[in-house]
């Protein structure tokens, strides 16, 4: 497949691993945390690790947006579906995670719920248009490359006075989370998440362009490169890692020229600044409350927002009190440090959040790499 | 036959189906004499088949041979798709299921459950396409069953059939026949029928050319059959045909994890050695879904003893189904039952179960 295929060529690959190997020092450890799921599922998909050196390991990061997906959040979207009846579009994945009492969104379908799986928030907004008589909820959920086409329907269904079409806003900010991480004991104190660089976000960093990582490599002395979701994005983004280490620079660098440029898709950033605000505080999977890390629906658009046409007060729920999620998004844990990983906790039962995504890293290395931990 | 009591012919052209059709009465009578009937008719009935009787008396089977029963149903949406229908996915899906046990496949029941109000235009469409299949692939339609739900409780309508084969004295192929160091061979390209489907979902709707590649394959199971008996058959346990399986739902990875689990095997894979056409691989990218379990309905598996396989892999490629034919990978000892396979890009993984639903009603 023609600007594909180019990307995935095993020859090349084994051209970076060769590089790689060479210039990765033996006598030293290089950990570089892959903070996007697309780059966690690339890596696992296609077996990267096989290609890396010992001393380079990948840690896996919190840039899932089910995995993130608090409890809470899930809880409001089927109280919307099962109690107010209305319509519930969400993104398939979003299906799947477990929310309280043992429900999901698909449970709660199975009950009688009116839940459909969306490609996009487009398909959400033609429904509500198409069928008057229903009331239509966009579960909004991801970082920021899903926000801009929530903050378009919201436009839409503005300039068409669409009164039955509603957005219950979770989207949440790629650099809030990477500034958390960076802030947390285990990296800053305790040293525990050695973190020599990061992946920075292919997808997201279209929308809002390679700058905002320039504070973390200054303020926290990081090497940043931002990649691509192919798997030879991803070697070359860690030879460049690699480099950067090995000279003692800390800068940000785009591998992923061919979509992202420094400044980002101002139209984009344009629609969603007029559409969303920041929220002062959000609750995070693994992360827990992160002052300012989400976007609610601006005061001019309240019409359109389902919290507050629904009063939805959003209640915080633990985790499962062995489940691992949290420390693994932070990439203090592997997911084969938990007790649940592959016993009670498998993709077909998740537990935990980590596990439904198939960019979750339990999931993915449930599903591709489990032969690694071969009981010898 | 004397003529029944009822005047007019059914309106194929703006009729629907409704609740009389299913009731037992002359409109089911009606709409068994007029639409399945001469639609099922086969040169090969004898008269213990077609006599309208609750059910059909078959022949004796050769001396020795066994009795091979398959069932599956149908229901696919859309109705009506790019390289096939419902009709002919029904009797191709369980021709396929009856080859894949080594059998010749010989007689099919039918059952419909049709929605009330479905256009009969549509059903006409659907039983002259099963019917043409059923001719084609040299099985009779001996008996059948309809039945009709009111609007609202069915999907237009579902069609289950049952197939019935012959097999020979000696034959014997299960999944639970791999061994370790065999190989494992495939017809042909993989996820052509569930994308084919998929490009036609309403919601989903995008402009391809992908057809599905539904079709009968016992008449390449034969020619396999023919080049590389049965283990069993040749008597050698490190010779012959293990097993054949058409990776059908849930892809080539389902059908392979079945088979390491009953075979109480691992398997490793070639990821080079897999076929995905161009806007098959497309599709799947952009859904973001993996050829590797996306359904086949007219292609198989073998696994067959390694000193076999260039000789059966010849026999594949040899008839017009198989001509794609590859060797796809090998079976391993592994007590974990892994699939896992080397991809092209130089590393490894394994190739999971599939987990959840990855693409609803394909079938």
């Amino acid at each position: 497949m023609k600007y594909v295929d180019e990307y995935r060529d095993g020859s090349v690959a084994t051209q970076l691993a060769a590089a790689i190997a060479a210039e990765a020092d033996p006598q030293r450890r290089y950990a570089f945390m892959e903070f996007c799921g697309g780059h966690t599922h690339a890596i696992s998909r296609y077996g990267v690790s096989d290609l890396l050196p010992p001393q380079v390991r990948m840690i896996h990061g919190p840039g899932c947006p089910v995995c993130v997906l608090p409890i809470g959040r899930i809880d409001q979207a089927i109280r919307l579906a099962l109690e107010h009846k209305v319509t519930l579009c969400a993104y398939g994945d979003t299906l799947r995670v477990p929310a309280s009492a043992g429900m999901s969104l698909l449970k709660a379908k199975a009950r009688g719920g009116d839940i459909r799986m969306v490609y996009s928030a487009a398909d959400a907004l033609a429904l509500a248009r198409d069928e008057p008589t229903r009331e239509v909820v966009f579960f909004a959920i991801g970082f920021e490359t899903t926000t801009p086409p929530t903050a378009l329907v919201l436009r839409q269904a503005r300039q068409l006075g669409l009164r039955n079409f509603l957005v219950l806003c979770c989207h949440v900010l790629t650099p809030s989370a990477i500034g958390t991480i960076l802030e947390s004991q285990e990296v800053r104190q305790l040293g525990t998440v050695p973190i020599d660089g990061f992946i920075g976000p292919a997808h997201v960093s279209t929308v809002i362009g390679s700058r905002p990582y320039e504070f973390f490599a200054e303020e926290y002395r990081k090497p940043v490169v931002i990649a691509g979701f192919e798997p030879l994005d991803v070697m070359q983004a860690i030879l460049m890692l690699v480099r950067q280490v090995n000279e003692g620079r800390c800068e940000v660098e785009n591998e992923f020229t061919r979509a992202v440029n420094r400044d980002g898709n101002l139209k984009a950033q344009q629609h969603v600044s007029e559409v969303f605000e920041l929220r002062k505080s959000f609750e995070w999977r693994g992360l827990g409350m992160v002052p300012y890390s989400a976007l609610k629906i601006r005061s001019a658009y309240a019409e359109w927002d389902a919290e507050r046409r629904y009063a939805l007060n959003y209640q915080g729920v633990a985790d499962h009190k062995a489940c691992e999620c949290g420390a693994i998004l932070r990439g203090v844990k592997k997911p084969t440090d938990c007790k649940l990983f592959a016993t009670v906790c498998t993709p077909d039962n998740p537990m935990g959040s980590c596990m439904v995504s198939s960019e979750g890293g339990c999931a993915a290395h449930y599903t591709y790499g489990r032969f690694r931990e071969r009981v010898a | 036959m004397s003529r029944r009591a009822y005047v007019r012919p059914l309106d194929l052209k703006h009729g629907c189906v409704d609740l009389s059709h299913g009731a037992g009465g002359r409109a089911m009578q009606q709409l068994i004499d007029e639409l399945f009937a001469p639609a099922f008719s086969s040169a090969g009935t004898s008269d213990d088949i077609g006599r309208g009787d609750d059910g059909a008396v078959l022949p004796p089977l050769a001396a020795g041979e066994r009795m091979v029963i398959a069932t599956d149903s149908h229901v696919v949406s859309p109705l009506f798709f790019p390289g096939g229908d419902i009709g002919s996915l029904a009797v191709h899906g369980t021709v396929n299921d009856v080859a894949m046990m080594g059998a010749r496949p010989l007689y099919l029941s039918v059952g419909f459950i049709l929605e009330e109000g479905f256009a009969l235009a549509d059903l006409a469409r659907i039983v002259a396409s099963m019917g043409a299949a059923a001719r084609a692939a040299g099985v009779c339609i001996v008996t059948g069953d309809t039945k009709v739900v009111e609007q609202g409780n069915g999907d237009g309508v579902f069609v289950n059939t049952t197939g019935f084969g012959a097999l020979p004295a000696t034959r014997s192929l299960s999944g639970a026949y791999a061994r370790p160091g065999d190989s494992i061979l495939l017809s042909g390209s993989i996820g052509d029928h569930g994308m084919a489907i998929m490009s036609k979902r309403e919601s989903l709707a995008f402009d391809s050319e992908i057809e599905s590649d539904s079709a009968a394959l016992h008449e390449l199971v034969a020619a396999m059959l023919e080049a590389v008996p049965s283990s069993a058959e040749c008597g050698d346990p490190d010779r012959g045909l293990r097993l054949l399986r058409d990776p059908t739902r849930g892809g080539l990875a389902s059908t392979l994890n079945e088979i390491a689990l009953q075979s109480d095997v691992g398997i490793q894979l070639q990821e080079s050695a897999l076929s995905v056409k161009p806007q098959v691989a497309a599709a799947c990218e952009f859904l973001g879904l993996d050829p590797l379990y996306v359904a086949n309905e007219g292609k198989l598996l073998a696994v067959c003893a390694s000193a076999d396989a260039a000789r059966l892999l010849q026999a594949m490629r040899a008839h017009p189904l198989g001509a794609e034919a590859t060797v796809i990978g090998e079976v391993v000892e592994d007590a974990q039952h892994f699939v896992q396979m080397h991809t092209r890009f130089g590393g490894r993984r394994n190739v999971d179960w599939l987990s959840g639903e990855q693409l609803p009603r394909i079938c």
